[in-house]
């Protein structure tokens, strides 16, 4: 089979763009990347795209270019932009096609996700009472994980520290100031154990990734980041999920680790070869809870991890270098292609100053969503 | 005679004894539970009373009021408590936790199935919740 990689990346900026639609950030999205690797939307043989509350990503062709380009919508929640990577890169590896385009956008209200019961399998009640609300959900889960691993509140701090501290320096960041922990451990409560600054927030956003063969990329002389691995995975039987009204006595597995287990069994390498890594953080305890599910330490370790620094931009492994969801915010269908973005930038070494310093070679990224999805990728330079 | 009280699949029922217990579903063959009963889960799942006693598994408390719709409760917000219960060998459930503080919660404590008015307001209807075990006798 063809290797396939990353030759052109866009984003637009994450956060707030008033009079701004979410297609149209898409589309600033891809004109973007087509210049990264100096293309035109011509060259583009074919595109997956989508976003969960913007509109259909293929109607951007009136604004690119009424070329007939193959232009396939894609809507599967949280991994919306890995589901469009993987597409993207199964056709080329197919031989297929040699260039293709993957793109997600979303523009979404302020506050929290306002989900419908009926549109997840779940009674009217379940909504009505109270309980369908991601924020209640990942308070209880990490909750638990503390009470079994022995993890403090102020961990959960040093996740938002990093994460404000790193979107300093990263232009596509929407909250760019550096909070003080003392700060966050006094913010208000929203669902204990977290608190106010240890939450994402629905944003708008949109990021694009132009994908070609290793063959293509050399005959245009076009940067190649090599894609390893782009899985997606739902939930086994067991899992502990988001919107629950119920678990299994036995919790076993998650799609996390279903997805990570089946990147590694793919690329052949597993975390202890990553030098950065990008992990869904819709709070500060996902993050905490993703490093083990991801295999990147054992269950516990992250209170030690994060004490000492280990993810911090100049630790062994950073993760969230530009400040992951927390401080970027989260558009449902962009934010898995921003971590992409983020690795592939990090692997160029055109980071500034948030470029890690350990010559990365192998970077990571995992997102993770209702109702028990997963997506992750591993890119190699 | 079982009554549904929800006007939906019955998840929330009212026994003969005067009780009221919450409906699960039960796969003889692989042991698993399920709650709610949903339509689809019927061909898989019997119908079953689940325990009406279990422990907090883990809890969190509900600070802003959530968006309607979904939600059915007033305009003035009071923070409430929510957890997962676990009732043994069965499952963990979902619910409200009621007639305690914030700080006596803790992952562990006996707790009871019970009901409280609905949220919705309409008269005489009422969803599950549990309390603490010792306070049954208050």
């Amino acid at each position: 089979m063809t290797d396939v990689g990353i030759i052109g990346v866009g984003i637009h900026p994450f956060g707030r763009t008033e009079g701004r639609s979410g297609i149209d950030m898409g589309i600033y999205a891809v004109r973007e990347a087509l210049s990264d690797c100096s293309l035109n939307w011509e060259d583009v043989q074919f595109a997956y795209g989508g976003s969960d509350a913007s509109g259909n990503a293929d109607t951007m062709v009136k604004q690119l270019g009424l070329s007939g380009v193959q232009f396939v919508n894609v809507k599967n929640g949280c991994a919306t932009g890995g589901s469009a990577l993987y597409a993207v890169a199964s056709t080329i590896k197919a031989g297929e096609y040699d260039i293709g385009l993957a793109v997600g956008f979303d523009k979404h209200p302020r506050g929290a996700f306002n989900p419908l019961p009926e549109e997840w399998g779940l009674p009217d009640w379940y909504g009505a009472q109270g309980y369908m609300l991601t924020t209640q959900f990942f308070a209880m889960k990490i909750k638990r994980y503390m009470h079994d691993f022995n993890i403090s509140d102020l961990s959960l701090g040093r996740i938002s520290e990093k994460s404000f501290a790193n979107a300093e320096h990263a232009e596509h960041a929407w909250r760019r100031s550096p909070v003080s922990l003392a700060e966050i451990m006094e913010s208000p409560m929203v669902n204990d154990p977290l608190r106010k600054y240890m939450f994402c927030s629905p944003a708008e956003g949109g990021v694009a990734l132009i994908l070609a063969s290793e063959k293509k990329a050399r005959e245009i002389s076009a940067p190649f980041i090599k894609l390893d691995a782009a899985i997606m995975r739902t939930r086994p039987q067991g899992s502990f999920e988001v919107f629950a009204p119920s678990i299994d006595n036995d919790i076993d597995g998650s799609a996390t680790r279903l997805a990570s287990q089946a990147a590694f069994d793919l690329a052949g390498i597993g975390p202890e070869d990553f030098d950065l890594a990008q992990l869904q953080d819709t709070d500060a305890g996902t993050e905490i809870i993703h490093m083990a599910e991801n295999g990147l330490c054992a269950d516990g370790e992250q209170e030690q991890w994060l004490a000492e620094g280990k993810t911090l931009l100049n630790g062994q492994l950073p993760i969230n270098t530009d400040g992951g969801c927390i401080a970027c915010g989260e558009p449902i269908g962009a934010s898995g292609l921003r971590q992409v973005y983020e690795n592939v930038v990090q692997l160029r070494g055109q980071a500034g100053a948030r470029q890690v310093q350990n010559d990365p070679r192998v970077a990571y990224s995992h997102v993770y969503g209702a109702p028990g999805v997963s997506a992750v990728t591993i890119l190699r330079k | 005679m079982d009554q549904d009280i929800t006007g939906e699949i019955p998840h929330l029922v009212l026994s003969e004894d005067g009780k009221y217990y919450l409906q699960g579903g039960h796969n003889e063959a692989s042991d698993k539970y399920v709650f709610p009963l949903m339509g689809g889960d019927k061909e898989f799942f019997e119908p079953v009373p689940l325990k009406r006693e279990g422990s907090v598994w883990s809890f969190t408390v509900q600070r802003f009021r959530p968006k309607t719709p979904p939600y059915a409760g007033p305009d003035d917000f009071i923070p409430y408590l929510v957890a997962y219960v676990d009732l043994p060998g069965q499952l963990k459930v979902e619910a409200r936790l009621v007639d305690i503080e914030e700080e006596e919660v803790e992952i562990g404590l006996p707790v009871e199935l019970t009901v409280i008015p609905d949220i919705n307001g309409a008269p005489g209807s009422v969803m599950h919740a549990f309390r603490p075990l010792e306070k049954r006798a208050a």
